[in-house]
């Protein structure tokens, strides 16, 4: 039977990808305490489902290398090698390794085994073993025979044998399959009926066969029962007695030749510790294991790309790719699905309802069955939009654990001790919003090694504990996920900030600033307090990137600091991407839709609190705050119904941790919207995030206020020396 | 129709076995691991029981030894997949119980053609 495995490809990538991320995070913790029996048995389950895999699904090269970590593993399981922090070293390069391979494997591309071949050349050495130790004793008996024979064959196997579930009459049919047999049945030992025991095998049997085939295919078919027994093979006076001990060699000569199978000698483990104890990481892959296979739902990433600006350089081509392969499915938890399939079945019977309405004589009594019906409608679409937004929400634990080793790597290689805790690893958020996140949050966190983090030295000199404490902690906070990155370090030095600043030209050496604008500055594009470039942060990439890409999440960043004691890192985004709280306003004939969370109020102007700078740009002083006034009409090239300032109103919208007011004609309704991509039906528009379909069927764009406000000319917002740039050029493609 | 469970914690492998003894004309279920498939061997009566060596909560062992001693499972051929360098393994599957064993990496056809030698 010809069959095509390639089909079990996916699942196949998708576990070994899930295995190795249960083998990374075993491993480090590992790292940290004693090893324990159940981590270790872990690891080796994961590389041995791998090896098992990638044999079957023929990926040859990813199974020889996984086949030398797991007898690896399988020595130190059996405590006959030692897992230090070398060797642990070692497994989680292998896992990297592997990962990589895997990718290009699931990609296609040729993958580069010259890390696979020196890290297999690392565990060899380990094993102290020859790796061509192959078992050649086996490989005579795998000989052809050549023309046909006489075999004689004596079967007389132990009474027992039926309870092994083998059964000699199978065994015979099977010997009649290599060619010409006569059996003679020896029913000698058979007792009288009434001592019969109905479970007992009394027969024995002499097997003559003619035919060409060799003794091993005889010995094959009795592999199982060697030892359960008395068997004779003989061919034309030639005579094998010792068959035992062949036959155990035979089975070891299945192994395919081109296998590199180091024989070692392991005595037989004592049978794996009783598994009572599970702990939580097993618990969650069992329940996703639950899952499958029924629940594959393809995500579309797609529909939220345009809202992403260009993603950190940092470390992008190994990360991106990783992501590739990540983003092609989802698991869901079956109950999530059951709902799912609840909600459309409420629908099919609320949408029969209606057209069974329909059809019929319209008078009273059927419209307001009609209108029933359509609340229902209403209801049922509603639940259902939950259900499916619920289906993407994944818990953030998939981006904190990454930071695990990211934290355990870069505090070795900067010889720091740092400890990380992971908080509100539950918290769920939209699957794509967590791949937007995770480069920035990798930015953040790898600034807090390097630069928060003192070296042991200085924490002791400061009276602080040798380990410093880097917190990841995610909550939910109305319709945002919040994440913070709190470290105990030494703090963001002010005094240093502000200098860079002034000789960077962001702000005047007369500036009046706070502590908190200040710490703000680290955001500004052209901003980097990295005094020497090191190998970790500071790659040209600047704080600014991770606060462009956060914003393009429709999100926010903010940070604070005291010195010796620590910097937070807070994270604010929206728990999705599909959808957006909007609020719509209206220009002349147009609609436009200002994300909810951006706008702090609307309000009427009172002419006599606007001033006019340098007769290009308006400013309202908003409580002794000057709000720079941007008029969406003249941005966008509309025709507006405002003459005047107090003839409209004004939107006054969070940007840079600045305010701007966004001059419109009138406020309409606050609803939902369904974000659709321009990006993937149109191109990318600067100061537009996407667009939507209102109720009537026409199309409404969504404001990018950041992307707004720069395209209005504006620049310095927040720091109290806002300037406007030459001129604002209105958007082309409008 | 004979009816087959095939017992592995790998999903890909579990649906390769499974995908490969439908074809073939068997009626297969799947479990994850020893206790699932206990769990379920002993709801049903299946023909034939396969099952992977190296599993969490229960490994194949123990579930072979636990399932022999099931009289609905007496002389049920039990088998085992193991790998090559499972050597010990075979023996001590034996031991509990276990009819025989394949040896991974298989293919479909060898597949078949092992279950054939015991299921009939």
């Amino acid at each position: 039977m010809k069959m095509d495995l390639s089909q079990f490809y996916q699942v196949f990538f998708e576990e070994s990808f899930e295995g190795l991320d249960a083998m990374e995070a075993e491993l480090l913790r590992l790292s940290n305490d004693t090893p324990d029996v159940e981590s270790i048995n872990t690891i080796f389950r994961a590389a041995h489902s791998i090896k098992g895999g990638s044999g079957t699904f023929g990926f040859e090269k990813i199974a020889s290398f996984t086949h030398v970590v797991e007898t690896y593993l399988d020595l130190v399981r059996e405590g006959k090698r030692k897992l230090a922090t070398e060797q642990v070293d070692l497994l989680l390069r292998s896992v990297d390794c592997l990962r990589d391979m895997l990718t290009a494997l699931s990609q296609n591309q040729t993958m580069d085994e010259s890390r696979a071949i020196a890290l297999k050349a690392e565990f060899e050495s380990l094993l102290d073993e020859p790796p061509t130790a192959n078992s050649t004793e086996t490989q005579q008996l795998a000989k052809p025979q050549g023309s046909k024979s006489s075999w004689y064959i004596t079967f007389i196997p132990h009474r027992e044998i039926l309870l092994t579930g083998n059964e000699p009459l199978y065994m015979l049919q099977e010997l009649a399959q290599l060619g010409e047999v006569e059996v003679v049945v020896n029913t000698q030992s058979l007792p009288a009926l009434d001592l019969i025991d109905v479970e007992s095998c009394y027969f024995s049997w002499q097997i003559e066969l003619i035919s060409d085939c060799s003794e091993s295919q005889i010995k094959e078919i009795f592999e199982w029962v060697e030892d359960d027994c008395e068997i004779n093979i003989s061919r034309q006076g030639f005579q094998t007695k010792d068959t035992k001990t062949q036959v155990t060699a035979l089975s070891s000569s299945q192994v395919k030749p081109a296998d590199e199978n180091t024989q070692f000698s392991i005595e037989p483990s004592e049978p794996t510790k009783s598994e009572t104890e599970v702990d939580s990481h097993t618990k969650i892959r069992t329940d996703k294991q639950l899952a499958e296979p029924a629940t594959k739902v393809q995500a579309s990433p797609t529909q939220s790309t345009a809202l992403v600006g260009d993603s950190l350089t940092t470390d992008k081509a190994k990360q991106t790719s990783q992501k590739i392969a990540d983003a092609s499915s989802i698991r869901v938890s079956i109950d999530k699905v059951d709902s799912l399939i609840n909600m459309v079945g409420e629908l099919v019977i609320t949408q029969a309802m209606l057209m069974q309405l329909s059809e019929s004589e319209f008078d009273n009594k059927v419209v307001k069955r009609m209108k029933q019906g359509l609340a229902q409608l209403e209801h049922n679409t509603r639940e259902l939009q939950e259900s499916v937004m619920r289906i993407r929400m994944l818990p953030i634990s998939f981006v904190f654990n990454r930071f695990v080793r990211l934290v355990r790597d870069s505090s070795q290689k900067l010889g720091k001790k740092i400890e990380l805790v992971l908080l509100g690893e539950q918290t769920e958020l939209d699957k794509t919003v967590m791949e937007k996140i995770s480069d920035p949050m990798v930015h953040l966190v790898r600034n807090s090694v390097d630069h928060g983090i003192e070296s042991p030295q200085e924490r002791m000199a400061a009276g602080k504990s040798e380990i410093g404490k880097i917190t990841l902690n995610a909550y939910h906070q109305g319709g945002n996920i919040v994440i913070e990155i709190i470290d105990d370090g030494r703090g963001l030095s002010t005094e240093k900030i502000r200098q860079k600043a002034i000789t960077n030209g962001l702000i005047n050496a007369t500036d009046e600033l706070t502590d908190e604008q200040i710490n703000l500055l680290i955001f500004e594009p052209g901003f980097s307090t990295a005094e020497t470039v090191s190998d970790l942060s500071g790659r040209g990439v600047g704080m600014d990137v991770v606060k462009s890409n956060i914003q393009a999440l429709n999100g926010a960043v903010d940070v604070e600091s005291t010195p010796n004691q620590g910097t937070k890192f807070k994270v604010r985004l929206p728990l999705t991407l599909a959808i957006l709280d909007g609020q719509l306003v209206r220009v002349g004939q147009h609609i436009y839709i200002i994300p909810l969370v951006n706008i702090i109020e609307s309000l009427q102007i009172n002419p006599t609190q606007v001033s006019n700078i340098g007769g290009q740009l308006d400013v309202l002083d908003l409580r002794g705050e000057y709000v720079p006034i941007v008029r969406l009409a003249e941005v966008f090239a509309h025709q507006s119904d405002s003459h005047s300032l107090n003839e409209g109103l004004l939107v006054v919208v969070e940007v840079d941790s600045g305010k701007a007011g966004i001059f419109v004609d009138d406020l309409l309704a606050q609803q939902q919207v369904v974000i659709k991509s321009l990006e993937a039906n149109y191109c990318k528009v600067e100061g537009i995030s996407g667009a939507t379909i209102l109720g009537d069927g026409t199309v409404s764009l969504i404001i990018d206020v950041v992307g707004l406000v720069k395209v209005a000319g504006i620049k310095n917002l927040g720091t109290g020396n806002i300037t406007i740039a030459e001129h604002s050029t209105s958007c082309e493609s409008l | 129709m004979k009816k087959i469970l095939a017992v592995d914690d790998s999903a890909s492998m579990r649906q390769m076995v499974a995908f490969t003894l439908k074809k073939a004309g068997y009626d297969v279920q799947q479990a994850k691991d020893g206790v699932e498939a206990l769990d379920m061997a002993q709801n049903s009566r299946f023909d034939l029981v396969l099952s992977d060596v190296n599993m969490p909560n229960m490994d194949g062992i123990s579930l072979i030894r636990n399932l022999r001693a099931l009289p609905d499972y007496k002389y049920t051929p039990l088998l085992m997949l193991t790998t090559e360098s499972g050597l010990e393994k075979k023996s001590e599957g034996k031991a509990a119980g276990a009819t025989g064993w394949i040896v991974k990496p298989f293919n479909p056809d060898q597949l078949i053609a092992t279950i054939g030698k015991v299921l009939r």
